[in-house]
């Protein structure tokens, strides 16, 4: 994945404070304080996840005209051709395991950031009962408009050969 | 109001419910913001008989999320140097979770005062959600 443009929004970073639950006044527009450390919106620290709506890609996200994998009529839409193929990263499969921030700089409203993604290392792991764990990781450089590193992140996908139980 | 290295100890901790009865609405918000819309979070005949989990369940990163209020409400805003997390337990609808942080240790780096933490999310019963350390900047 890479992202040449994730403006940071104020409409975007209000919608993800609220989806959090954050009611910082940090992250809003009518609340901010341009006389705080930052002088502008900062965005919550896991923010940068929202790049995805600026994935041309981005593999969860239902693509105009063309069919998504959820229900519909049935509780997939895929064909059964397609079911196969594509199982592995999406039925009972990919779980994010760990996640990871390095911050160097703030994110503020008005930053435009770019994003590349370079895959880590994997690894196996037997499971508690039983069939592989297949761990990867990504990692994730943001930079802001200026080329500065302003986060590094790294994502641990685990993919399992069945749907994981629920741990209760 | 930003925590200062004055006025903090080894062993320290803050806590927060940072969700009461997640509802699934606000797992949908969260995948509206994020962009993430895998169906596993929000669509229940895909998740149950595709998928083969019993329920939805919330995205990883709305917990972590969650999570990282508590953190930036404790140190302070634009705080943070590293947030960082395993994943130990699925949220479900319904969770009502409670994050705490833990400070481990206290230091110079580069003639600035950082805390270190340890972090840790868990649902009403006990069970842990989300096991990880968390480190930020402090001013004297």
């Amino acid at each position: 994945m890479a992202v040449k443009q994730f403006p940071i929004e104020a409409g975007h970073v209000m919608a993800f404070a609220r989806a959090i639950g954050d009611s910082n006044p940090a992250y809003y527009a009518d609340t901010y304080s341009s006389e705080s450390e930052a002088g502008a919106i900062i965005a919550p620290p896991t923010f940068v996840e929202a790049s995805s709506h600026f994935d041309p890609d981005y593999f969860l996200r239902p693509k105009i005209g063309e069919d998504w994998f959820g229900s519909g009529e049935t509780p997939t839409s895929r064909k059964p051709s397609e079911k196969k193929e594509k199982a592995s990263r999406t039925s009972g499969g990919g779980l994010h395991a760990e996640q990871r921030y390095v911050y160097h700089k703030s994110v503020e409203v008005g930053d435009v950031l770019s994003a590349t993604k370079k895959l880590g290392k994997t690894w196996v792991k037997q499971g508690r009962r039983g069939g592989k764990l297949n761990f990867s990781e990504a990692v994730t450089e943001y930079r802001n408009q200026n080329g500065e590193l302003v986060i590094t992140a790294t994502m641990v996908g685990v993919s399992t050969e069945r749907a994981a139980t629920v741990k209760e | 109001m930003t925590l200062k290295i004055s006025t903090i100890k080894i062993g320290d901790t803050y806590s927060e419910k940072v969700c009461s009865n997640l509802s699934r609405t606000q797992i949908v918000q969260y995948a509206g913001a994020s962009g993430d819309f895998n169906p596993v979070h929000h669509d229940q005949p895909y998740t149950e008989h595709i998928a083969g989990y019993p329920s939805v369940f919330a995205h990883g990163m709305l917990t972590m999320g969650m999570t990282g209020k508590m953190l930036t409400n404790y140190v302070g805003d634009g705080r943070l140097t590293n947030f960082g997390v395993r994943f130990t337990a699925q949220v479900f609808p319904g969770a009502t979770l409670t994050a705490t942080a833990t400070v481990t240790n206290i230091r110079q780096e580069n003639s600035e005062g950082i805390v270190d933490m340890d972090v840790s999310t868990v649902d009403d019963n006990g069970v842990e959600v989300i096991n990880g350390k968390a480190s930020a900047r402090l001013d004297p």
